[in-house]
């Protein structure tokens, strides 16, 4: 790419789905003011560059770096140490580089059940000799290597320093368009970028400040899955017993799917304040709980209280759906401490 | 994060003092190791070993260092928050710092007094002290809300408890709003014929202060009353109590009595009477009660039921009945409650191999205290079930759903007592009569107690060691025909005996009041185990709740007798007097705040606190801390999904800096470990 003077952009995706990349692409016309205000330094998704053109270039060459993806294996630890290298400005884009969303998820097993699942118990995949993918295979021509699969999912910033996390799963189009153009305002007009480390592309509080529905005091009987129930399209979804993470979870979205009858998935993280999010979320949800009374056996109760709770089909996924990876829990154990 | 905390780099100037309290932390714990190893932490400036920190030396071992050292925050390593957590606040308070800059590792409780292992305790008491370190260091100075104390009391429960604390406290001349649930004040006490081991006259000792407490211009006497909403707290309590309609005008009264005299429905007195006498549908449960005013009783009144009667109406010569009467509910405010609603009586129907309630001649104790009565059914003469036969011999039985593991596990404490009483009565009013004391252990403590007991075994009772085991009036040889036999194990002998006897007393132990757990809630404090209200500190503060301002005296704090239950009367109303004259108290400063411009308004919290204090603005969307209300217990800390709720000195910081520092050897970081397999 010839020197023009321009700032430099990259987007990288390490575990991810692509989905950050296509939010991007969803600025619509805009992108071709990103275009003409940057060069496209490396964007696998859209250009052709191969890392040693990455290596090749000097360090700080690149002016902003959003990077999508979770770090899932040595690979992605690789890119991002290079990138943070290459990179003035590195971002932590969309909910798995921020807090490790649906990938860190497998911290809930192990690396054996996983591979089990993915390679033997897969119903798609006929596998009677039991291969599993190797680190090194020797082959006639030599030695081939794939990168090492980690026991352990983590964030971008558990592995390099981050200058600033959009949260999001992924991050909305607007969102992204206003953080651009603040970088382009800082790039070309020489305004304040926000203090490093803090969160971009979102709100401060929980959800249900931007959210319209009626919110009431909360008592919940049972909940249901969303098959289960016709919401009534004003009251707090929450209320009638819709698992809505909107209550722990940054603003931002517009409370997009609120708004259609769908509980907040929890994409956006915790709000400021909150460090685990499923945690606060279970608090919570654990607090306005009314099945029972206090008279009762207790014996009776905590059948009741199980019953109540059995309405909610996989908590530890529901509410660690994206940030498993900054959760306190970090991982179920994996046997002889190793991690 | 919320917390002002300075960032780690601006280090705090710790100082920690292990406490040696004399052997019992020292006997267990290295508290020197602890001490040097405590210094490590780069915030601690000074860590220090004493011999017992609470003494006054060891205070101005805190003082001095913080003046001479520059101390910022403090850490004492010795027993138990309850126990001196204030004394060392207010050495650090004189030693120029905020009080709330110091935190308290239990290392005695928590550490030496659990376990006899040195090591282990030794470790412990590192990790209680390390995880105060790197709590004290994101403590912020707090200053105590101070509140006015409104002078007057509620004192629920007119019982000689409750008639204790009304009468210290109006005779200091601080008003009293004395409720109690039925007709006339007196409680248990009025039931009772004489007291043990002085046999005074229960009546004659008890009327007299009942007639002070309905003379006394500072008490407002609700009798027939029931407290239904109590809101507020300390010093400022609002009361709602419903004045039951009892039919009668009682400014129109004048206790003449005629209405219950001319009153033709006779109705089996179960309160009072404990079922073995009549009252009428109108009645006072006994000539002395007080308030004079009859009650009349809706369910039973020929009236009420029938459309006819009217007898009491015509027969009132000041026209004060009133069956138009309805319920009234009065509010008013007082800074102190004082409760004293006594017990309930254990129902031996629940033992039916003792046969009560089917066997005619098993009475229970207090059947016999009212019919021993002069003023009971039979004027005091012991007879049995048929109303004219004097019984021969009699059979007494301790601990009748006491000391059971299929009752209640606890001794009740009086029943050896009034069971020797009633051995003394027999043997008083029936000279002749054999009497059997059948008990598991003898336990008289008390003054005059022993030397009671010690009288009976002069007076010819027979005592059998052994817990019965049956009651039946199926003989086996003409000597039983017509008795009930007492089958107990006499473990003093080795044998099985079987007793025949013709009348049985059940000596039934104390329970909690069956409603007990209801009026916990309304008054918010807590019942133990058994259904008793919760003390404070079993020791230190036995007539204290953990509610401020709440006050507990006499059975309903757990069995007692009446010399305990009139010193917890006279306890709980200096307690309140204290704070009367103190005027205002300084709050714990402990209180939960919401940040209202970072709240969503999910209100999650709305419904959680048992306090009421928080409240919803429908114009602002956002929930509201009363902080007076607020107890800082943290419910909603912990419930606020988007953590706007701060729980001042128990900050998320605080909190998270508290574990982490307790965990401090277990910290097996998962992520910066070997990652490849």
């Amino acid at each position: 790419m010839t020197e023009n003077g321009k700032p430099k952009l990259a987007m990288y995706w390490a575990s991810s789905c692509g989905g950050c990349e296509i939010s991007v692409l969803n600025i619509h016309e805009n992108i071709l003011t990103v275009d003409e205000v940057f060069d496209i330094a490396f964007f696998p998704c859209i250009a052709d560059f191969k890392i040693k053109d990455v290596e090749a270039y000097p360090d700080g060459y690149i002016d902003i770096c959003l990077f999508n993806g979770a770090i899932r294996n040595s690979e992605n630890e690789e890119m991002a140490q290079l990138l943070r290298q290459k990179s003035k400005v590195l971002v932590a884009f969309g909910s798995c580089a921020y807090e490790g969303c649906i990938p860190a998820l497998s911290n809930l097993t192990t690396k054996k059940a996983t591979f089990e699942k993915v390679y033997f118990n897969n119903p798609t995949i006929d596998n009677p000799d039991r291969i599993l993918p190797q680190h090194s295979t020797e082959v006639a021509e030599g030695e081939l290597t794939l990168p090492h699969f980690y026991h352990t999912v983590k964030s971008l910033d558990q592995v390099v320093e981050v200058d600033y996390f959009i949260p999001g799963c992924p991050p909305e189009p607007p969102q992204i368009w206003a953080v651009l153009q603040v970088v382009i305002g800082a790039l070309t007009a020489g305004q304040p970028l926000p203090p490093a480390g803090s969160i971009i592309g979102a709100g401060t509080m929980a959800l249900c400040d931007e959210c319209t529905r009626e919110k009431k005091e909360k008592t919940i009987k049972r909940f249901f899955r969303p098959y289960e129930i016709q919401p009534n399209p004003d009251q707090c979804l929450l209320e009638q017993g819709i698992i809505c993470m909107g209550i722990a979870t940054r603003s931002g979205c517009g409370a997009l799917c609120p708004s259609v009858g769908i509980g907040c998935r929890g994409c956006y993280g915790p709000p400021d304040g909150v460090e685990d999010q499923g945690a606060k979320m279970l608090s919570a949800i654990a607090s306005v709980l009314d099945v029972g009374h206090e008279s009762m056996d207790e014996d009776v109760l905590e059948e009741l209280i199980q019953e109540a709770v059995d309405t909610i089909a996989d908590p530890a996924g529901t509410f660690y759906r994206f940030s498993m990876a900054h959760s306190i829990l970090k991982r179920v154990k994996n046997g002889k401490g190793a991690a | 994060m919320t917390d002002q905390k300075k960032s780690p780099a601006e280090q705090e100037k710790v100082g920690v003092y292990i406490c040696h309290c004399g052997s019992n932390i020292a006997g267990t714990i290295n508290v020197e190791e602890v001490a040097q190893w405590a210094e490590k932490n780069p915030n601690v400036v000074v860590a220090r070993n004493y011999e017992f920190m609470c003494s006054s030396t060891g205070q101005e071992l805190i003082e001095n260092d913080i003046k001479e050292k520059g101390l910022t925050r403090i850490v004492v390593a010795s027993c138990s928050p309850h126990m001196h957590e204030k004394t060392f606040r207010e050495a650090t308070e004189r030693g120029g710092l905020n009080p709330f800059l110091f935190e308290m590792a239990n290392i005695r409780e928590h550490g030496s007094w659990a376990t006899n292992d040195k090591e282990a305790a030794t470790s412990k008491a590192k990790a209680l002290v390390n995880g105060a370190v790197e709590r004290v260091v994101h403590h912020a100075p707090l200053e105590k809300i101070p509140v006015d104390i409104n002078p007057n009391t509620l004192i629920v429960g007119g019982g000689i408890a409750g008639i204790t604390a009304a009468l210290e406290l109006a005779e200091g001349g601080h008003h009293v709003y004395l409720v109690e649930r039925e007709g006339t004040i007196g409680g248990r006490m009025a039931q009772i014929d004489k007291t043990f081991p002085t046999l005074d006259c229960s009546a004659c000792i008890l009327t007299p202060k009942m007639v002070d407490v309905g003379q006394n211009d500072n008490i407002t006497l609700l009798t027939y009353s029931e407290v239904e909403s109590v809101e507020g707290y300390i010093g400022n309590f609002n009361i709602t109590v419903r004045k039951k309609a009892r039919c009668v005008t009682e400014e129109l009264c004048t206790s003449c009595g005629i209405c219950e005299e001319k009153c033709p429905q006779k109705v089996i007195d179960e309160n009072y009477g404990a079922g073995i006498s009549y009252r009428k549908a109108i009645y006072r449960s006994f000539p002395q009660a007080v308030p004079g005013y009859p009650v009349l009783d809706k369910e039973n009144c020929t009236y009420f039921q029938t459309g006819k009667c009217k007898v009491c109406e015509q027969v009132c010569p000041t026209e004060a009945i009133d069956y138009e009467q309805e319920d009234k509910v009065i509010t008013f405010d007082v800074g102190n409650i004082i409760l004293a609603t006594g017990y309930d009586l254990f129902d031996a129907r629940q033992i039916p191999q003792y046969g009560y309630g089917r066997l005619a001649n098993v009475f229970s104790s207090l059947e016999f205290e009212r019919m021993v009565n002069a003023s009971g059914p039979t004027a005091g003469h012991i007879v049995l079930r048929d109303g004219v036969t004097e019984p021969e011999s009699i059979a007494i039985v301790h601990c009748v759903g006491s000391r059971d593991q299929n009752h209640n596990e606890y001794c009740s404490k009086v029943c050896c007592m009034y069971s020797l009483k009633f051995a003394h009565l027999v043997h008083e009013h029936l000279p002749d009569a054999e009497v059997y004391n059948f008990y598991i252990d003898m336990r008289t403590p008390g003054k005059g107690y022993e030397e009671f007991y010690h009288r009976l075994l002069n007076e010819g009772t027979h005592f059998i060691r052994g817990r019965v085991a049956e009651i039946t009036d199926a003989d086996r040889h003409p000597g039983e025909e017509g008795k009930l036999i007492v089958q107990a194990e006499n473990t003093l002998l080795g044998i099985q005996q079987r007793t025949p006897v013709d009348m049985v007393i059940l000596s039934a132990g104390i329970e909690a009041r069956h409603d007990a757990e209801d009026v916990s809630k309304l008054f918010k404090m807590g019942c133990d185990h058994d259904g008793f209200f919760n003390e404070r500190h079993p020791k230190l503060a036995p007539v204290s709740t953990m509610t401020d301002g709440v006050f507990i005296a006499g059975a309903c704090q757990g069995p007692k007798d009446i010399p305990d239950t009139v010193a917890q009367g006279g306890a709980a109303a200096s307690q309140v007097a204290k704070l009367i004259s103190q005027g205002t108290v300084l709050m714990e400063p402990v209180r939960a705040s919401i940040r209202e411009e970072e709240c969503s308004g999910c209100r999650i919290c709305n419904t959680l606190c048992p306090y009421n204090a928080i409240e919803f603005d429908e114009e602002k969307f956002v929930s509201r801390v009363i902080t007076a209300l607020c107890q800082g217990c943290g419910t909603c800390v912990a419930a606020c999904p988007s953590g706007v709720i701060d729980g001042a000195h128990f900050t998320y910081t605080q909190v998270m800096a508290e574990l982490k520092g307790v965990l401090w050897d277990v910290q097996s970081d998962v992520l910066t470990k070997q990652e490849v397999a």
